[in-house]
């Protein structure tokens, strides 16, 4: 009886041990992956994201991102950069322990969090530590409210709403709208809100407006049929892909379709393993990034990601990547080195940021005001025989 | 005092206080004499919650025999009213301390309000039936306060519910329905933490040490046999239940008033299991076991961080062996000769719930 | 009309509920454990059945059966190692472990398969390339997961119900579940009659994955917690441990569900199911069809 216990519990152990000897030989590259560039010289990177979880996806997109940046950037043999993110699994609590396990690490610059809620709560870190902070996607205003050293590479949720209203109105997609968003998902309840107050001031009827949750994120018959029931010929959605592509299905399923129209967050949708693009036909969306885009830019950026990893990047990937490249322009203009505070960084950084222009894969010609939000422009995309055609 | 005239809980209990206090002053130490990482700096004070929560939740599961899976629910109530409390004292009062602890008051009231219209019907059930309703109700309340919209402006807080109706001209925020607390005053500090674990430890040592607490344990025990005896099943079961909650209530405001944002879903039913584990592991009844193993399950995370992506694997792993490890007949007898009173009472606390 | 299509959306949604509803009552009623890992072996079934159909090519049918294999193997494996080491420990030890499994299977699953969503390709066919029967000129219809859904919920049920009253083994395992040792006295393994159980339950999981996946095709290694959780409700909700039971609870709660988003609202409709279930459990205690625990004295 002792014996087998005994026999059981290595056999746990195994399992376990065996799990990482499966993975062992991909952990060791990515490992040598992180520490890209000469160590003595680089300014320390680091941010916080979701790489364990249900969220895990936009935190190894923009892990993934910003690896390539890095190496690219380093290649150039200017500003040396090294990189390092922590898992936050989506949790402002964890995020803060992430947070300061970066800052034990030496953490010059920061690229704050990938997703709002924890982004909330690093950036107010980010504020009192005086580390200069550069969100690739913790789109919340409250992110880089009343923080001047604080600054988002994507749009800020009410942006992308009012540029929502604001493209339906002007290009008269829709007389009756109608609105599924997530209710429990900052992203997506922040995007809501603006583009309610901006669609009732342009005069767009907004018809159905219902909601889901982390947990309900399985069945939209009832959403879908209440926006029917409305009449509603266009279905605002911001929301990420993954409840997009269920809300595409069942609506086909129902043989109810209206014009559907996403947000940044709908890019990757064609990329999904297995969905069917021909149901994603006409979607349209508003993204500052398509990875079918043709520019040299693009074209690199997704060969490299797709080499690197076998998927196509999503644009959360592009703003990490847009994130190093900015950083490094900053530093490069100011002439940061390696040796210098993360106070004093953060002092040029600020400085830097309200005053350049910066071209990237997600728009050309942004700049950001003091408060930390960017201005670049959204562009119009609509999905035709599976692929993103600018509008 | 002499500790050989003290009988053994007794010691057993001073020995518990003495841990906390010698572990507060040499991590005060560490923490002034800056040699101490930020990384395990900024846990101090959720490790504290954590610790908290488990105690009181052990008062739930361990003491008093039914499983809770709803904990969470009371850490939720107490960490929204207490830090809209907290802003609107703040506005008025300036030491923070005497801030947080008023917020406190409120959340733990709070809580235990909730506790009470909640254990009124639901203590009527028992084992997993208690447990699913439990879970339900963490559910409800997280669904709720994902809903709930406070704001505050000149004429004092408004509220509502499920849309944002709030028409306020010059007014902030409290509580954003899906994007929770924001912009919470960080008033929480390592002190209050361990000021708050004293309390609690201290409440829950003598209640257990009471005529209340021992009927609530032969509750546990043997409920007919108590309810023979004339023991009023209901009174009892509530009043350990509404401790319990109070004392989460708390807790949830010393976690929130450290963070500067605090969402619903965060108290969802992981954070309840997460709190359910540390009991477990620690043993049941057994506070010094649930205060050691929140501390431990709270920073071990933090530790696997070398291994990167592979870091919650390993995390489900030393649970699982954990579990065996502290279950295997052989090693349990080892080590039973110093915590051979946790196994006694685990097991009691295990026949109720079976 | 709309009620119509509501009751049958809510129809839909329950089915699903009850599968997985009945691999959790199962495992329950014998084994006397809430396997919270259930809803993670749910996630692996549907992942297998995937990779099967998708990217070697095997006809859907194949690739459920080769997703039951894995899974019972899953599921012994599991029992095995980490829960039958604990049969002498208290329960609360054998639901803690549970847990740490579910925590290992979904980020295994996270490292083996990644996290970004797959789009399962429903094992259902289409009919003339209709996904559904078309009722009132098209205006309501019903799809043919749902109708699997619904007769190999029903299958299940009644092959469950036969096997445990009719057959030796199932005789055994109800001994197991009254009394442990008593049955052991009578010279039943308990050991192998539990570890059948779960097989049993995970082989239901993996039909239940491929099902759940074919009505909500959206794969990530999160896919199985929620529902599982869900489906735990609807076991509790018909009396856990009641096979009937669970098929009931679990449709009663996607028809909740449904009608609470419908005529409620959307942003409460979890807290209205939990607070229905909270009103039943407080009218009968144990459940609909639960049975009635006499206090032994």
């Amino acid at each position: 009886m002792k014996l087998r216990k005994k026999i059981a519990l290595g056999l746990v152990l195994t399992m376990g041990l065996t799990m990482f000897a499966g993975c062992g030989g991909n952990d060791a590259q990515q490992d040598a992956e992180q520490t890209g560039g000469d160590a003595a010289a680089a300014i320390k990177v680091g941010g916080t994201g979701p790489l364990t979880g249900g969220a895990s996806i936009y935190g190894l997109a923009v892990q993934r991102g910003a690896e390539i940046a890095v190496e690219e950037v380093n290649a150039l043999g200017g500003v040396q950069f090294e990189l390092k993110m922590e898992d936050d699994a989506h949790d402002a609590e964890k995020a803060v322990n992430a947070y300061n396990a970066l800052k034990d690490w030496g953490m010059q610059l920061s690229l704050n969090s990938v997703t709002t809620t924890p982004g909330i709560a690093t950036s107010e870190l980010n504020n009192e530590d005086r580390i200069f902070g550069l969100t690739p996607s913790a789109s919340g205003t409250k992110v880089t409210e009343g923080k001047d050293n604080v600054f988002q590479m994507c749009f800020a949720d009410p942006n992308q709403g009012s540029a929502s209203a604001k493209y339906i109105s002007e290009q008269q997609l829709g007389s009756k709208i109608a609105v599924i968003y997530k209710n429990d998902d900052a992203y997506s309840s922040g995007i809501y809100e603006k583009f309610k107050a901006e669609a009732n001031a342009l005069g767009l009827a907004i018809v159905s407006e219902t909601t889901f949750t982390t947990d309900s994120q399985n069945d939209f018959s009832v959403q879908l049929q209440d926006a029917k029931n409305a009449g509603a010929d266009l279905l605002f959605l911001p929301m990420y892909y993954d409840a997009a592509s269920l809300i595409l299905n069942q609506a086909n399923a129902m043989g109810y379709a209206p014009k559907f129209f996403g947000v940044d967050g709908m890019d990757g949708i064609l990329t999904l393993e297995g969905f069917d693009t021909s149901l994603a036909e006409g979607v349209m969306l508003l993204t500052p990034f398509s990875a079918d885009a043709e520019d040299e830019l693009t074209k690199n950026f997704v060969a490299k990601y797709q080499d690197k990893y076998g998927e196509v990047p999503n644009q959360f990937a592009a703003d990490a990547y847009d994130c190093i490249y900015a950083l490094h322009q900053a530093c490069t203009a100011a002439g940061a080195t390696a040796d210098m505070s993360a106070e004093e960084l953060n002092d040029l950084m600020v400085e830097q940021f309200t005053t350049m222009t910066f071209d990237g894969l997600t728009g050309t010609g942004a700049t950001w005001s003091a408060d930390g939000q960017i201005t670049k422009d959204p562009k119009g995309m609509v999905i035709q025989n599976g692929a993103y055609v600018g509008m | 005092m002499n500790l050989k005239t003290m009988n053994k809980t007794t010691r057993s209990n001073m020995v518990t206080y003495l841990m906390v206090i010698i572990a507060f002053v040499i991590v005060q130490a560490l923490v002034s004499s800056g040699s101490i990482s930020s990384s395990l700096k900024g846990q101090l004070v959720p490790i504290c919650a954590y610790i908290v929560m488990a105690v009181s939740l052990n008062l739930t599961v361990g003491v008093l025999g039914e499983l809770s899976l709803g904990h969470a629910g009371f850490m939720s109530v107490g960490a929204f009213s207490g830090v809209v409390a907290a802003i609107c004292f703040g506005q008025t009062i300036e030491n923070s301390v005497a801030v947080l602890i008023l917020a406190m008051l409120v959340g733990g009231c709070a809580a235990a309000v909730v506790g009470v219209l909640v254990g009124v019907p639901v203590l009527r059930l028992s084992g997993d039936y208690l447990a699913i309703v439990t879970l339900a109700f963490g559910e409800i309340i997280k669904g709720i306060a994902n809903n709930l919209y406070v704001g505050m402006d000149a004429n004092g807080l408004h509220f509502c519910m499920i849309k944002n109706t709030l028409e306020m001209t010059d007014g902030t925020m409290l509580i954003n329905g899906p994007m929770g607390l924001t912009g919470i005053p960080r008033i929480a500090t390592f002190a209050m933490g361990f000021a708050l674990i004293m309390v609690c430890l201290f409440v829950i040592f003598n209640l257990v040490n009471s005529k209340s607490g021992r009927a609530i344990m032969a509750l546990r025990d043997n409920k007919i046999a108590a309810q023979s005896v004339g023991i009023n099943v209901t009174n009892y079961k509530l009043m350990a239940f509404v401790i319990s909650a109070a004392m989460a209530g708390m807790a949830g405001v010393l976690f929130a008033a450290n963070f500067s944002t605090v969402v619903a879903s965060k108290f969802d039913i992981n954070t309840s299991i997460l709190v359910l584990v540390f009991v477990v592991l620690g043993g049941l009844g057994n506070m010094r076991g649930s205060i050691i193993a929140a501390t431990v399950l709270t920073v071990l995370p933090e530790v696997l961080r070398e291994f990167s992506e592979y870091r919650m694997l390993v995390y489900a792993i030393v649970l699982i062996v954990m579990m065996l490890a502290t279950n295997n007949p052989t090693l349990k007898n080892a080590i039973g000769s110093f915590t051979g009173k946790f196994s006694r009472n685990a097991e009691k606390g295990e026949k109720a719930n079976g | 009309m709309e009620f119509l299509f509501n009751l049958i959306s809510g129809v839909s949604l329950g089915s699903i509920y009850a599968i997985i509803a009945l691999g959790y009552t199962m495992v329950y009623g014998i084994a006397k454990m809430l396997n919270f890992a259930h809803g993670d072996v749910i996630m692996v079934g549907a992942y297998i059945c995937f990779f099967a159909t998708m990217r070697f090519g095997m006809p859907p049918l194949a690739g459920v059966l080769l997703s039951m294999a894995v899974c019972t193997l899953l599921g012994i494996i599991i029992e095995r190692m980490a829960y039958k080491p604990l049969r002498q420990a208290p329960a609360l030890a054998v639901l803690i472990t549970a847990i740490g499994m579910s925590y290992f299977l979904q980020n295994a699953a996270q490292l083996l398969w990644t996290s970004s969503p797959k789009v399962f390709q429903s094992v259902v066919g289409t009919i003339n390339g209709q996904t559904g029967i078309a009722l009132f000129d098209g205006a309501l219809s019903i799809s043919y997961v749902t109708i699997v859904t619904i007769i190999v919920c029903v299958i299940i049920m009644v092959s469950l119900v036969t096997f445990v009253n009719k057959t030796k083994t199932g005789k055994a395992m109800r001994a197991v579940s009254e009394d442990k040792g008593a049955a052991q006295l009578m010279g039943i393994n308990v050991n192998t009659t539990i570890s059948l159980t779960f097989a049993i339950g995970s082989a239901l999981a993996a039909i239940a994955g491929v099902l759940l996946c074919s009505a909500y095709p959206t794969l990530v290694p999160t896919t199985g917690a929620m529902p599982g959780i869900k489906a735990f409700t609807a076991a509790v909700f018909g009396g856990i441990g009641s096979i009937p039971g669970a098929l009931i609870g679990g449709i009663l709660l996607g028809i909740i569900e449904i009608f609470a988003k419908a005529y409620i609202s959307t942003q409460l409709s979890d807290a209205i199911v939990f607070a229905v279930l909270i009103v039943v459990l407080l009218v009968k205690p144990t459940g609909l069809l639960g049975k009635k625990v006499s206090e032994k004295v």
